[in-house]
């Protein structure tokens, strides 16, 4: 593609790219063309409400748009069913290829790279905050709320403003069992749940270039935690062979230029960075785990649409196995797909963790959000590899979520405190 | 357009979760979610939301979820601003798109108290308030933005332009 001469980020580029101009300025908004537009079934039944009042009859593509019941699903109580029809009965008129039912689905944004619908280079959209999440695949993805996504499935635009970009570079090497889950805990508690707000986080650097693609979707899918609206990578060999995998070639890669404005750079030096836990009430709060103490848990959670893919699901199974989770633990396993629930189930993990004492769970977003499948009493703490610790996120108001990687998960459901897999191993 | 009004303040970070949470998702209806809006922060916001109605916040009010349940529910129960030194920018997004006015002044956001009434100048950007008689500016906000609240929220004026073509 043409380069402008223009400096510019991968951020500006694509939102360039998508409003029909060589470049953007920071701060400026530009009107601009969607790829993709997600909602799920807690967002999309207000957004086909507020689609019909601007009186569109047909989505702009049909293809373009994606449903995906995940949230209350299967569903908890009737209201949800309710919300989930109106959602199904919508997708079947406007014959949206890409409304996944029960059977078929999983975690929205666990789902939408499986399939291969997000690709390089795209701008997407949903409604949930989470969408940041394909920016492990070099695509400018961004949540926003049901009157967007309303918009956007009626005239295929919407507005944005270019944001400024902080640049992280991870150096060093990367202890044994941490992950993306760890380096993106790290960083949201290095600048804050608001040190990236409205801005795009673009993560960089030898330590991500040997990151897999899962762990990649999980920082990405954090960023959001930092306040941040892109959370972007380069995309390398590992992206083009993973995107290829689906069956897809035709994408456009955008890379930062090397002189492009950033408006901050982070160094970080990996090297002896300890697993992290964020303690309650805000994925700011990170310690090493190593450092917790006796901190009594009586839940565990691995899963959501940060981590409940194969990397995590393997490194779990790798602790939890031949061993038993502590008595009085409830360990809930959330594989994020179909296609990861039935891979982990041939791989043998499925067995490891119910001989373990764990159960296994059809993928939903579930307790993730305080919605179903382990909500909290009073006063209960659950250790879990989601992705917001929040006042009620899991349940009563008075329960605690302290979020950590799968690793520190698995040891924490063997010893019923949090753990590091050094002290069960 | 001029209101005045007292103000109930909270702090920084106030969450999507807080504001709504999830297990009152299961609904979009807009006077369910008011009486479940706020109700794992403040069990009072019922009984002081009939006598105030600005909320004053701290940074990155609205931080969170996607959720527009959140400023709907809050614009539902009767409040009809929120001034914040910053908000989440989905919330900021959502709340100008459905048309509840939102206001960024970190020196307003620090020194209204808890009790004060207000009057905000939403056309000139400007907040009074009426117990200490400190006067706030807002910076302009972008043309584009403007429009969209001059017309009543996003979906209007997308049938607004829809209708020009």
């Amino acid at each position: 593609m043409a380069e402008s001469k223009q400096p510019q980020t991968m951020a500006q580029k694509i939102l360039a790219a998508h409003s029909g101009k060589d470049f953007t300025v920071h701060g400026e908004i530009v009107n601009a063309s969607v790829d993709l537009v997600l909602g799920n079934d807690i967002t999309m039944p207000l957004a086909i409400e507020e689609f019909k009042k601007i009186g569109a009859e047909k989505v702009f593509d049909r293809k373009k748009v994606v449903m995906v019941p995940d949230h209350f699903t299967p569903n908890k109580d009737i209201k949800s069913a309710t919300q989930c029809k109106s959602m199904r009965e919508f997708a079947y008129n406007q014959d949206i290829e890409n409304y996944f039912e029960i059977g078929q689905m999983g975690i929205e944004h666990a789902l939408l790279p499986e399939k291969g619908l997000v690709l390089p280079g795209f701008l997407a959209i949903g409604a949930d905050s989470h969408t940041c999440t394909y920016g492990a695949l070099g695509a400018a993805s961004t949540g926003v709320g049901s009157t967007d996504v309303a918009v956007a499935m009626a005239t295929g635009k919407l507005w944005f403003m270019v944001p400024q970009t902080l640049k992280f570079v991870y150096r060093g090497k990367l202890d044994r069992w941490m992950t993306g889950k760890d380096l993106i805990l790290y960083t949201i508690g290095m600048i804050g749940v608001d040190g990236a707000l409205y801005k795009a986080m673009e993560f960089t650097g030898p330590v991500i270039d040997s990151l897999s693609m899962d762990s990649r979707f999980a920082m990405a899918n954090m960023a959001i935690e930092a306040g941040g609206k892109f959370g972007l990578f380069g995309v390398d060999q590992k992206t083009v062979d993973y995107v290829e995998s689906k069956g897809k070639t035709d994408y456009v890669v955008y890379k930062s230029d090397e002189d492009a404005q950033f408006e901050k750079v982070y160094e970080i030096d990996c090297s002896g960075m300890g697993l992290q836990v964020a303690y309650p009430h805000l994925p700011e709060n990170t310690r090493e785990a190593a450092d917790a103490g006796d901190v009594i848990i009586d839940q565990v959670v691995i899963g959501s649409c940060t981590n409940g893919r194969m990397e995590d699901l393997r490194m779990a199974a790798e602790i939890l196995k031949g061993k038993k989770t502590d008595r009085r633990m409830r360990t809930i396993i959330i594989p994020g797909t179909q296609k990861i629930y039935l891979e982990a189930l041939r791989e043998g993990l499925v067995e490891i963790f119910i001989e373990s004492g764990c159960v296994v769970s059809t993928p939903t977003c579930g307790p993730c959000l305080g919605g179903h499948m382990g909500i909290l009493a009073e006063g209960e703490r659950a250790v879990a590899t989601t992705n917001r610790n929040f006042v009620g996120r899991m349940g009563h108001p008075k329960s605690e979520v302290y979020l950590s990687g799968p690793a520190v998960a698995a040891a924490s459901a063997i010893t019923g405190k949090i753990s590091v897999p050094q002290e069960v191993i | 357009m001029i209101i005045r009004q007292k103000v109930i303040k909270y702090g920084d970070n106030v969450d999507t979760d807080v504001i709504i949470p999830a297990r009152y998702l299961n609904t979009f209806d807009e006077a369910e979610l008011a009486s479940h809006c706020f109700e794992d922060l403040d069990a009072d916001f019922p009984e002081k939301v009939k006598e105030r109605k600005v909320i004053v916040g701290g940074e990155n009010f609205g931080c969170g979820s996607s959720r527009e349940h959140a400023p709907l529910s809050i614009k539902a129960s009767g409040v009809q601003a929120i001034i914040a030194p910053s908000f989440a920018r989905i919330f900021y997004r959502n709340a100008i798109n459905i048309g509840l006015p939102v206001l960024v002044n970190a020196d307003a956001a620090a020194e209204i108290s808890d009790g004060d009434e207000v009057e905000i100048d939403l056309d000139k950007g400007r907040v009074k308030d009426l117990t200490t008689g400190k006067d706030y500016k807002m910076p302009p906000l972008p043309d584009f933005i403007q429009e969209v609240i001059a017309s009543g929220g996003y979906i209007n004026h997308t049938k607004k332009l829809l209708a020009e073509r």
